[in-house]
């Protein structure tokens, strides 16, 4: 029998995966070739989705991106015995793209089918926990603190001092909530776990359970990701009738239920508190802090909140060890991030690095320039409240610190690039537009603030009094920094302030109604 | 018992789909999100006549369910279209020609965003990311990813929908 990939992802069924993969089927089938197609989780390599792979003797061989209508010549050419094909990509595992990377939260992801409990045992799944079972809470806070891991959702706050706080309260009932409101443009890794190695989560939020005292825990997805609400799903059903998850997990004494939570379109839920808020069935308006959620998090209880890839990358450090997480990464930012190459840029994806690479290798060395081969002109990193970054500053090293340093943020690792088409002073208008459709409205910088930011913009491009209101401008972005209550309204002048700073020819344009008299 | 039957009646005989959906989560408030996810499903939308019998079932006021409804850009309060077609808006999208998809889509629906096309075929939304961004410019037609694609695919594709 032979085996034939093809990703379930949702990217690669964005472009027809689910279409070649009955192709395949039915061309095999009037071949009379015995096949067994297995619909993994994705690679990462976007831009050769659907990225078909088959599995001989040396090895999976990749051909790529493949359509329907040629299914065909593939057939022709033998690609079932891995035979030469306009679409070869050769072995998969020796494609520089992957070759080249780190790792070690994605180092499944592609390669099972997701919902097979067997692949990911036999790949190394549940080792980790298995060594939680038997460990003190206090123990896995301390391998969690060793690790070095911080906050993966881009605030960056060191994992083992929130779970250190959540194992030292009191409390009868503790949580964990996983933020998989993952709503950053330009990023994908977290819909990548819950859709290609969904057990991993499931595991690093058991362990959080154990390390916490915890025993209940939610996954808040938000609904512009079916897919990975519907893997989630099947995959805590399918733990949950293993005993991998629910009373006395593996027969030791502890129990972890969980359960997945549907967003409503709320930009805002990504922020901790108001995701909170959400989870208890209410408006997603962000809360004062303090009290910290570790503290007093969902319905009042001491609450451990970390982002997916957070969780993802804890059974890991459980399985080797703290230690070994640590070694990767430069200064405070340790181990690996999974960066996502996205927007205009020819080979987008997962790229996961070590913290230290620098832009211009993740753009040129992996991305390999712009989609359109034109030239690069901005790079927005961190998602829709990070910098807007030039060409002159691709050589800042990917660390949290760095970033901060350049008045920039690593975020989420989100990396969207642009051409030279784009308009940055329309791209700093849609940053105040987002913020003002997207705001919960609680505190006035944010909500006000917003729609005035557009206003001003609109007065600038047009040549309005344009010196003046460039002022205004910035005393408008100064007020949101200093008065919001959360990041939505705090960070939303970073891409406007960057862009103004590093594409000011943008912003002056000849004065329309004023100057023309 | 009179046998007499009003129109209220009648309507309380028949089983009532949001208490039906609430009784499903043990009438949880923090269950709220789900319930009116699963009513909008079944419904198509969220019916005003839902909100009183949620506020009940789940011993919460009427004006938190409303406040709810009204938060999250999920939740309609009119019928939309046999499809739902959201085009994504955001920066990696537009990055990709995305602002030149949504005004084709707009242009080829006789459409603006919000609104359902007059033959009640399709609504078309504005979403903000679906994490395609490297497939971009994406989309989401009722719960199928659509990516790299064109004002033209978009054509195609609209056309199939109709048929």
């Amino acid at each position: 029998m032979i085996r034939i990939y093809v990703p379930r992802d949702s990217a690669a069924r964005a472009v027809g995966a689910d279409e070649v993969a009955d192709a395949i089927m039915a061309e095999a089938a009037a071949q009379k070739i015995s096949i067994q197609i297995i619909r993994n989780g994705s690679r990462g390599m976007m831009w050769l989705e659907p990225l078909v792979e088959i599995e001989t003797p040396k090895g999976r061989v990749a051909y790529g991106p493949v359509e329907v209508g040629d299914v065909n010549s593939l057939f022709k050419s033998k690609f079932h015995e891995g035979g030469k094909h306009k679409l070869s990509l050769g072995l998969t595992e020796e494609m520089p793209y992957l070759k080249n990377q780190e790792r070690l939260t994605f180092a499944r992801c592609g390669i099972t089918d997701p919902l097979s409990l067997s692949d990911y045992i036999s790949l190394g799944g549940f080792v980790g926990l298995k060594k939680a079972l038997s460990m003190k809470g206090a123990e896995i806070v301390t391998e969690v603190t060793t690790s070095g891991l911080r906050g993966r959702g881009g605030a960056g706050f060191p994992t083992g001092i929130k779970w250190k706080t959540v194992h030292d309260a009191k409390a009868d009932q503790k949580y964990v909530c996983c933020n998989a409101d993952e709503g950053d443009s330009g990023t994908f890794a977290d819909r990548m776990v819950m859709e290609g190695d969904p057990f991993m989560l499931i595991e690093g939020m058991t362990i959080a359970g154990i390390a916490g005292g915890a025993t209940i825990g939610f996954i808040y997805i938000r609904s512009e990701y079916p897919d990975a609400i519907r893997t989630m799903k099947d995959a805590i059903r399918i733990a949950n009738t293993a005993k991998w998850l629910g009373q006395n997990i593996q027969g030791s004494e502890h129990s972890f239920s969980l359960e997945v939570r549907t967003g409503a379109g709320a930009y805002i839920c990504g922020e901790e508190t108001a995701m909170l808020d959400s989870l208890e069935g209410k408006r997603g308006m962000v809360r004062p802090k303090p009290p910290i959620p570790a503290l007093h998090g969902l319905f009042g209880k001491p609450t451990i909140i970390n982002n997916v890839l957070s969780f993802a990358a804890v059974p890991y450090i459980l399985a080797e060890g703290g230690k070994a997480y640590e070694n990767y990464g430069m200064g405070r930012s340790r181990g690996t991030l999974p960066f996502q190459l996205a927007g205009n840029i020819k080979h987008g994806g997962l790229v996961e690095k070590a913290f230290g690479i620098t832009l211009r290798q993740l753009i040129e060395d992996f991305g390999g320039g712009t989609a359109t081969g034109k030239p690069l002109r901005a790079v927005q990193v961190g998602g829709p409240l990070g910098a807007y970054l030039p060409e002159a500053q691709l050589d800042l090293p990917m660390d949290y610190e760095a970033f901060a340093t350049a008045g920039a943020m690593v975020g989420h690792g989100g990396v969207v690039v642009f051409d030279e088409s784009v308009d940055m002073a329309a791209q700093a208008r849609f940053a105040m537009e987002f913020c003002a459709i997207e705001s919960c409205g609680k505190c006035t910088p944010c909500r006000i603030g917003s729609t005035r930011g557009v206003e001003v913009i609109d007065k600038i491009v047009a040549g309005i009094e344009r010196d003046e209101n460039l002022l205004l401008l910035d005393d408008l972005c100064q007020t949101m920094i200093d008065g919001s209550l959360c990041a939505m309204g705090g960070l939303t002048p970073m891409p406007v302030q960057s862009a103004i700073k590093y594409f000011p020819e943008d912003f002056d344009r000849p004065a329309k109604m004023v100057a023309a008299e | 018992m009179s046998g007499k039957h009003t129109l209220i009646d009648v309507r309380v005989t028949k089983p009532d789909a949001a208490s039906i959906i609430a009784s499903r989560y043990d009438n949880r408030p923090d269950a709220l999100l789900e319930i009116l996810h699963d009513l909008q499903a079944e419904m198509g939308f969220v019916p005003e006549a839902s909100l009183p019998v949620l506020a009940k079932a789940l011993n919460i006021s009427r004006a938190e369910v409303h406040g709810v409804i009204s938060f999250y850009h999920d939740f309609r309060r009119k019928p939309a279209g046999r499809h739902i077609v959201k085009v994504c808006r955001a920066e990696a999208c537009q990055s990709m020609k995305g602002n030149e998809l949504a005004e084709a889509a707009e242009k080829t629906l006789k459409v603006k965003f919000g609104e359902t096309t007059s033959d009640g075929a399709i609504t078309l939304e504005a979403v903000y990311c679906l994490g395609l961004c490297a497939t971009s410019p994406s989309m989401l037609v009722d719960e199928r990813p659509y990516g790299r694609m064109t004002p033209k695919k978009f054509k195609a594709l609209v056309e199939e929908l109709a048929s």
